[in-house]
């Protein structure tokens, strides 16, 4: 029977959801194969996410326990995933194209001489091969691509692409144990610390995002822009423009040389939509803009479009959002 | 200490991406270095010139991409290498991390490859890291800062840049990194840098310089193919413009965003 493995991508030992939309994709593929689906667990006290990973609709799982993984680490982590897969041998490996992911996949191909393709936003299976629609040019067209031989097709998802299953209760499978590839005094680097900010929400995981650009005039602008996020819960981002008038930190920043993000909805407050910033959120499922210029580009993406005076509009918002949402 | 910059040469950012025929244009639009790639270099010449060392730039693309490279040796890199052969056309980014790896290993004496996090045509973000298993050599990527690095005793302290915040490692060289924005600001070429480049030889190795066969590398040797490009499918429907009082439209607006379900 073909076997089509998951990675499930963790931190601090809690599994992402872009992990779960994956373990989703991987269950539509598998249908069609006619193939299982095994979930990958590597980390250090995850067997957790192990049996977690059922719920989504894993099989079986493959667990690696151990101090060495504690952090994610590329080359641990790369060798272990390349051991596993010439012992396993699956069609199809696939993980959510986060950082992890990206480097993850990247090493663990070129280590087992396997094709890698990054940030699938639509896969089908044509004659026994995995086509994967994925964004080129920064997201200003799509292509089909597909590896015509060298197997597995290792093939990292973009998070949001795909539909997170419900977790299904009273699920269960096989956790099969396996040992790390490298021992810790082979492995180059060591994690000495994490910095996070407090209450920091990922913009590739948010399902609201609200962003400001050169239209809110400076740092302070941000403010009604943080306000409406907050009540809506969504995540702040700002264009280039914003960024590098050193009004926001890079970290926020939503566009070609910044984050690609597709949430349910995007809002762009004072944001004239330049083609490199367009190409970081067109995919965004609803366009909210709010702009005094009525002519901006940014319009031609949106299904609602305010033209007017941001600082006017985006407290009216937040107090008429506070009141319907009940906060 | 040796650092190479390893680039590659794409359209401007401005530039109009269109298809035709099933062939990407981008009209008359320049062609530059992959601005991601501008890190990269500035990030390479930094570390030369603290550690009193060699930067070298390096580029697999036809000899049209001699123009990105001698932008490299603008800004300050020592010297440049093009690596470009007929056979190399087509190649994903396996078959691209086997030839720069195959360059880097024919240097001999590199300490530290330096990457942009992507190109931006291709998107995969995977060379830097395939780059480093092919040499068998340490991967960071994502860095947003070298804390420090220790040329004598090999070892290299960073900063990454993840979806949850930033990661403080140490490792060791050689190794293969990738940068983001964060780390620095480019230097644009000085007059004099700009001068010295138009006069500058940019060497080009084949695939038999390099050492790599016709089956490993381009489109014989990747296993990646593209049958499909097109343009993105237009946004379904058209802009409703909300009128009022900001009272009004705040009202327009959540009625709207309640029915579509998306708050």
């Amino acid at each position: 029977m073909p076997t089509i493995f998951v990675y499930v991508d963790q931190f601090k030992g809690a599994a992402l959801s872009a992990s779960w939309e994956t373990m989703g994709a991987a269950k539509k593929l598998a249908g069609e194969m006619g193939a299982n689906v095994t979930a990958l667990v590597f980390g250090h006290n995850v067997e957790g996410i192990a049996k977690e990973s059922f719920a989504y609709g894993a099989d079986s799982a493959t667990l690696c326990d151990d101090p060495t993984l504690a952090d994610f680490r590329a080359q641990p982590y790369a060798a272990l995933l390349a051991k596993v897969c010439a012992d396993g041998k699956p069609d199809v490996v696939l993980g959510p194209n986060t950082t992890r992911g990206r480097d993850l996949f990247g090493m663990a191909a070129a280590l087992l001489g396997a094709s890698a393709v990054a940030d699938g936003i639509g896969l089908a299976l044509k004659d026994g091969a995995v086509h994967v629609t994925r964004p080129a040019y920064a997201g200003k067209l799509l292509s089909t691509v597909v590896a015509k031989s060298r197997r597995p097709q290792m093939i990292t998802l973009r998070p949001r692409a795909f539909p997170k299953p419900e977790a299904g209760a009273g699920a269960s499978g096989s956790v099969t144990k396996v040992e790390p590839a490298m021992k810790e005094d082979d492995i180059a680097t060591k994690v000495t610390g994490y910095s996070v900010e407090e209450g920091r929400v990922n913009l590739a995981d948010a399902r609201i995002i609200v962003s400001g650009g050169r239209g809110v005039g400076g740092p302070d602008g941000f403010a009604p822009v943080r306000e409406l996020a907050a009540t809506l819960g969504g995540a702040v981002g700002a264009s280039r423009a914003a960024v590098d008038a050193g009004w926001i930190p890079y970290a926020n920043q939503v566009g070609q040389t910044g984050r690609t993000v597709s949430p349910d909805l995007y809002v762009a407050c004072g944001i004239s939509g330049a083609i490199q910033h367009q190409a970081g959120m067109r995919t965004s499922k609803l366009i909210v803009a709010i702009n005094k210029d009525a002519e901006a580009p940014i319009f031609k993406l949106a299904r609602y479009g305010i033209v007017g005076d941001l600082f006017k509009i985006l407290p009216a918002l937040s107090a008429e959002f506070k009141k319907r949402l009940g906060k | 200490m040796h650092v190479v910059a390893c680039i590659k040469q794409t359209p401007d950012t401005a530039a109009k991406v269109e298809v035709k025929d099933g062939h990407v244009t981008w009209g008359d639009a320049a062609l530059v270095v992959n601005p991601w790639d501008e890190y990269a270099v500035e990030e390479a010449l930094r570390l030369k010139e603290k550690h009193e060392g060699k930067a070298t730039a390096i580029c697999m693309g036809p000899e049209s991409a001699k123009e990105a490279l001698k932008t490299c040796l603008a800004m300050g890199c020592d010297e440049a290498i093009l690596i470009s052969d007929p056979a190399l056309k087509g190649s994903d980014s396996t078959a691209t991390a086997t030839v720069l790896a195959a360059a880097i290993r024919k240097m001999g004496d590199v300490d530290i490859a330096v990457f942009g996090k992507q190109a931006i045509d291709g998107d995969t973000g995977f060379t830097a890291v395939a780059v480093a298993a092919t040499l068998g050599w340490n991967a960071l990527t994502f860095l947003s800062k070298i804390e420090s690095l220790d040329p004598a005793g090999k070892t290299i302290v960073v900063e990454r840049s993840l979806e949850e915040g930033k990661q403080l490692c140490s490792s060791k060289l050689p190794a293969a990194i990738s940068v983001v924005k964060d780390i620095n600001e480019p230097r644009y070429p000085s007059f004099m840098g700009i001068r010295k480049a138009a006069k500058a030889n940019v060497p080009v190795w084949s695939a038999a310089d390099i050492g790599v066969e016709a089956s490993q590398v381009g489109a014989a040797g990747s296993a990646v193919t593209w049958p499909e490009i097109y343009p993105l499918p237009a946004r379904e429907g058209s802009v409703e413009i909300l009128e009022g009082s900001p009272e009004e439209i705040a009202a327009k607006l959540a009625d709207g965003l309640i029915a579509e379900k998306v708050i």
